[in-house]
């Protein structure tokens, strides 16, 4: 099949980057979408172009490198998919395909489709986390967590950080990324004990680099990879409530 | 610790919620205009009376004056914040097919719907309160006359229906998201909030709506 591409190209942080038309023949329906963005950076290698940049690592839909709109979608047309899990099969031959960035103040684009998610990275350090040094594996069963509880946990841990969240939401909010992470460590007895303080310094520092408010237009819901529920925020707003009220 | 995203969404919620409450006061209210005229017009203005009276009541109004200022104020607060966060959008912007279009236009309904307190502020509770009325055979201010004139203009009937809606999807999610904003993050209750939500915005909308278009109708 044939698609047309309209790739955003940017030289680096400062730059102004435009849309650039690409075509491309000979795509097979079987090819991921990477693959065909590595076919593309194929031809434009021989043709002793640029190639197209994107992050991506394990294509499998784990690590949560990969990430680009498309079409107007994060990670393209399907729900709860990374862009390296789509394939072409989702597009018909002759379509053009948009692919541009993951927009967010809070996300400053490095190159190309590169934008740098260290935002994420800084929420997680002013608290994702629990203090106390565990040393070795303790003995499975030293803390009884009921299965339910271990699971629901789990869901919330699942985030990759892939950014698709602040991606797809009209406010760039980071707040299904960060309160995953405070759900994940307020239901486990471990994360319990610093789950006042936890909460107020990761608001805070979603705040400080600059993401937006929550408008529960759930979007985030629909395009997580990870399916990571909504109901997660609602957590977060109980925890963040809590430590407002409780905080001496 | 600085005011941030959440503090200002607790402030958009407590006064959002008092706004929804008293809608229902309102309505309950103006379920009068339904009656037989005469009657109507009778208790309706008794009723208007007895509001404008009160000491309680008055709290309560300087309560709504404040909560719609707020509610408006934090909104462009939080408008200009969100811009902020996302400075630059797509070329092609698909993000809306996996939200509700009411979910992402709060600010434009919230400001149709301010538009329409300016008007109804302006007709009905300037003229009570600084306006000459003519008396009912009570002695009361005659609203009841006054509303039901106002309704007589089709456009104005349509104007007020149309605005309601506006009200309706700002309510469907409004309501919602305050709960979630408060933080009810039990799936059981958040499921109920939701239906309970549904169930209160139609109430608030057909009632509000019903009312100008029974009241045209009765009198054409």
């Amino acid at each position: 099949m044939q698609v047309f591409l309209k790739i955003w190209r940017q030289a680096g942080p400062s730059d102004a980057g435009k849309l650039v038309d690409y075509s491309l023949d000979n795509i097979s329906e079987e090819m991921s979408f990477l693959d065909m963005l590595d076919t593309l950076n194929d031809m434009l290698t021989r043709k002793g172009e640029m190639p197209v940049e994107f992050d991506h690592d394990c294509r499998e839909g784990i690590c949560g490198q990969c990430g680009v709109m498309i079409n107007g979608r994060a990670h393209g047309p399907l729900k709860n998919t990374t862009t390296c899990q789509l394939h072409m099969r989702s597009f018909k031959n002759g379509d053009t395909i948009y692919i541009e960035p993951f927009r967010a103040s809070s996300f400053p684009i490095k190159r190309d489709l590169k934008v740098d998610r260290s935002a994420f990275d800084k929420i997680i350090q002013s608290g994702g986390f629990i203090t106390e040094r565990t040393g070795q594996a303790p003995e499975a069963n030293d803390i009884p967590i009921p299965f339910e509880t271990a699971e629901e946990a789990f869901d919330a841990a699942a985030c990759i950080g892939c950014g698709a969240c602040v991606a797809v939401c009209k406010n760039s909010s980071a707040a299904l990324f960060t309160a995953a992470k405070i759900t994940h460590l307020a239901l486990l007895p471990q994360g319990k004990y610093e789950s006042q303080k936890r909460v107020l310094n990761m608001v805070n520092t979603m705040d400080e680099q600059g993401f937006g408010h929550c408008s529960n237009t759930e979007a985030c819901e629909a395009e997580c990879p990870q399916q990571i529920s909504v109901l997660h925020i609602a957590r977060m707003n109980y925890e963040f409530n809590k430590a407002l009220v409780l905080k001496k | 610790m600085h005011a941030n995203t959440l503090v200002h969404k607790l402030w958009m919620a407590f006064t959002g919620l008092f706004l929804c409450f008293f809608l229902v006061i309102h309505l309950l209210g103006n379920l009068q205009l339904l009656l037989p005229a005469e009657r109507a017009q009778l208790q309706f203005n008794a009723y208007s009376h007895l509001l404008s009276g009160n000491i309680l009541i008055k709290i309560i109004s300087y309560v709504l004056y404040a909560s719609i200022i707020l509610h408006v104020v934090y909104a462009l607060i939080i408008t200009l914040q969100n811009r902020a966060a996302n400075d630059k959008g797509y070329a092609k912007d698909n993000r809306g097919q996996v939200s509700k279009w009411y979910s992402r236009n709060m600010g434009v309904l919230g400001t149709i719907i301010l538009i329409f307190l300016v008007i109804h502020f302006r007709d009905y509770w300037y003229v009570y309160k600084f306006g000459h009325l003519p008396l009912d055979s009570n002695g009361d201010k005659d609203l009841y006359t006054l509303v039901v004139s106002s309704f007589q203009e089709g456009w104005y009937v349509c104007l007020y229906v149309l605005c309601m809606w506006a009200l309706g999807f700002h309510l469907l999610h409004g309501f919602y998201s305050a709960t979630r904003t408060l933080g009810v993050y039990h799936p059981k209750y958040v499921r109920w909030l939701k239906q309970f939500g549904w169930l209160y915005t139609g109430c608030i909308t057909l009632g509000f709506t019903l009312i100008p278009i029974y009241v045209y109708f009765v009198n054409h």
